[in-house]
């Protein structure tokens, strides 16, 4: 097994299935009356924040918490990065306290892989700027093969802000690694040529939905981000809904058997219409419990062992 | 799995003297001796449930189960218990894959449950299903039912149900083989025999 996890890239086919099929036995869990296993009694995990985020934050907690580890929650806002504090001087606090694992969110690209070179632990990437989030990838991988049975093979189309969207990166390495078919779907100013040559081994690109949807086995609808939207990337919200929102009259283009994902948090109207999101075919609500099992998974194969 | 509960002692090595202490129908003979055993002792095998650990202890608690239907007519429930989790070794060791959980439907709580599983060596793998099954629920009793009781105990644990005592070495090893699993019904003894 692997030591870090910085990268969707750092898995081959194998560990990505063992992850998987770890946190199908992690999953029966969430039914007990105990939801607590000893595996990492004793182990520290530090969830070291740089940038806002609940769900991820939370999922990290609870997956760790349910191994008996003990958790400490790390944010910038109000700690001493606030006065300055660099990374390094961070990483080695957390050397200091003795950290088994550390699980980092950070908007520069790359922070995971620096830090790996300035702690002992382990290192989780729980999203690191522009640049992936494999747990993510996982637990959307996790998701696909629980609801469609398989990976090998399935065509999924990833529609939206690829240009900013860690998610895609790390679901393109994830999903063409494991044998699905992607297609980045978007408007040509959020998948530029240069992406698109960087993907173009791996992947398909296309920039009209409605030509993709009814070949779809899933359609993965990524965020809006409009943090990152420093420039005019599309002429008004209105006009990027009407070309690459999922609203029901899209649903119904798709297969019967097809799913739809969305990594969270939504702007429902925009990239999802409410009642795409709220249908039986939305698998929203569920990738958020799967994000559980598979940091489980992920936090027992990189800690269970010597 | 199975391997990292025998390495607790130095291993024979690859080509070491083997010697086959159960064959194929001898195997058969010492389930079906152990079957009538749960019936005599549980009274006809009402509620109880028979839990095998991964991995040779499933289809050995599945024989058990078909072999009692077929004596006693008896519907006994099966499933299997991953004890992975709750090894105290499990850090002295590169991670190990997990195995599977499957209670029966109507759960363990109030029924007797019968661990079954292929080899009972230093009595930490019982230990760690003990605690497992604490957090699965609350079964009116638990009893263990094993192949192959090869001594060495480091816990205060006893089988309830034996299919075969074998006196061994520590650096001999015990390796049981099922259908199910491998090509043959076999257990074999490893080592020591020069």
């Amino acid at each position: 097994m692997i030591k870090h996890l910085r990268s969707a890239a750092d898995l081959d086919a194998e560990t990505a299935t063992l992850i998987l099929d770890t946190a199908a036995e992690m999953a029966s869990l969430s039914g007990r009356e105990v939801k607590k296993l000893p595996a990492l009694r004793g182990r520290t995990v530090v969830n070291l924040f740089y940038e806002d985020s609940t769900r991820t934050r939370i999922s990290f907690e609870a997956a760790a918490k349910r191994l008996s580890a003990d958790v400490i929650n790390f944010s910038a806002k109000g700690s001493s990065v606030s006065k300055g504090e660099s990374l390094k001087d961070t990483a080695l606090t957390l050397q200091a306290m003795g950290a088994d694992a550390v699980v980092i969110r950070h908007s520069a690209s790359g922070a995971p892989h620096r830090l790996a070179g300035w702690v002992d632990g382990s290192v989780v990437n729980a999203g690191d700027g522009t640049h992936e989030h494999p747990t993510q990838a996982l637990l959307d991988a996790y998701t696909m093969r629980s609801r469609l049975g398989r990976l090998d093979g399935l065509k999924v189309a990833i529609v939206g802000d690829v240009l900013h969207s860690r998610v895609a990166r790390s679901n393109v390495l994830l999903l063409t690694t494991l044998g699905a078919q992607v297609t980045l779907v978007g408007p040509p100013t959020l998948i530029p040529l240069d992406v698109a040559a960087a993907l173009a081994e791996k992947t398909q690109v296309c920039y009209d939905l409605d030509a993709v949807l009814p070949d779809s086995d899933v359609v993965m609808m990524l965020r809006v981000q409009t943090e990152r939207m420093q420039d005019s990337y599309f002429p008004s919200a209105r006009e990027y809904s009407r070309r690459y929102g999922l609203d029901a009259p899209r649903l119904h283009k798709m297969p019967g058997h097809a799913i739809v994902m969305h990594p969270g948090p939504m702007n429902r109207g925009m990239e999802i219409a409410p009642e795409v999101a709220d249908s039986p075919r939305s698998t929203i609500v569920e990738q958020v419990a799967n994000g559980v099992s598979v940091r489980m998974a992920v936090l027992y194969l990189l800690l269970g062992g010597k | 799995m199975r391997r990292g509960r025998r390495s607790a002692v130095a291993q024979p090595r690859a080509d070491a003297p083997s010697k086959i202490i159960l064959e194929g129908s001898d195997l058969s003979r010492v389930v079906d001796r152990i079957a009538h055993q749960i019936l005599e002792k549980t009274s006809g095998a009402t509620g109880t449930v028979l839990l095998g650990i991964p991995t040779r202890g499933v289809p050995l608690a599945h024989r058990l189960a078909a072999r009692i239907h077929a004596f006693e007519g008896v519907a006994v429930p099966v499933g299997s218990l991953d004890i992975t989790l709750y090894r105290d070794d499990l850090r002295l060791k590169a991670t190990r894959a997990l195995g599977k959980t499957e209670l029966p439907s109507g759960g363990i709580d109030g029924l007797r449950v019968i661990l079954v599983d292929d080899v009972l060596f230093s009595g930490r793998s019982v230990r760690a299903a003990l605690d497992a099954l604490k957090d699965l629920g609350r079964p009116s009793s638990v009893q263990l039912a094993v192949l192959v009781d090869r001594g060495h105990r480091q816990l205060p644990i006893r089988a309830d149900y034996v299919g075969k005592n074998i006196p061994t070495a520590l650096s001999e090893s015990v390796k049981v083989t099922l259908t199910e699993i491998d090509s043959a019904d076999e257990v074999k003894l490893i080592g020591g025999l020069q």
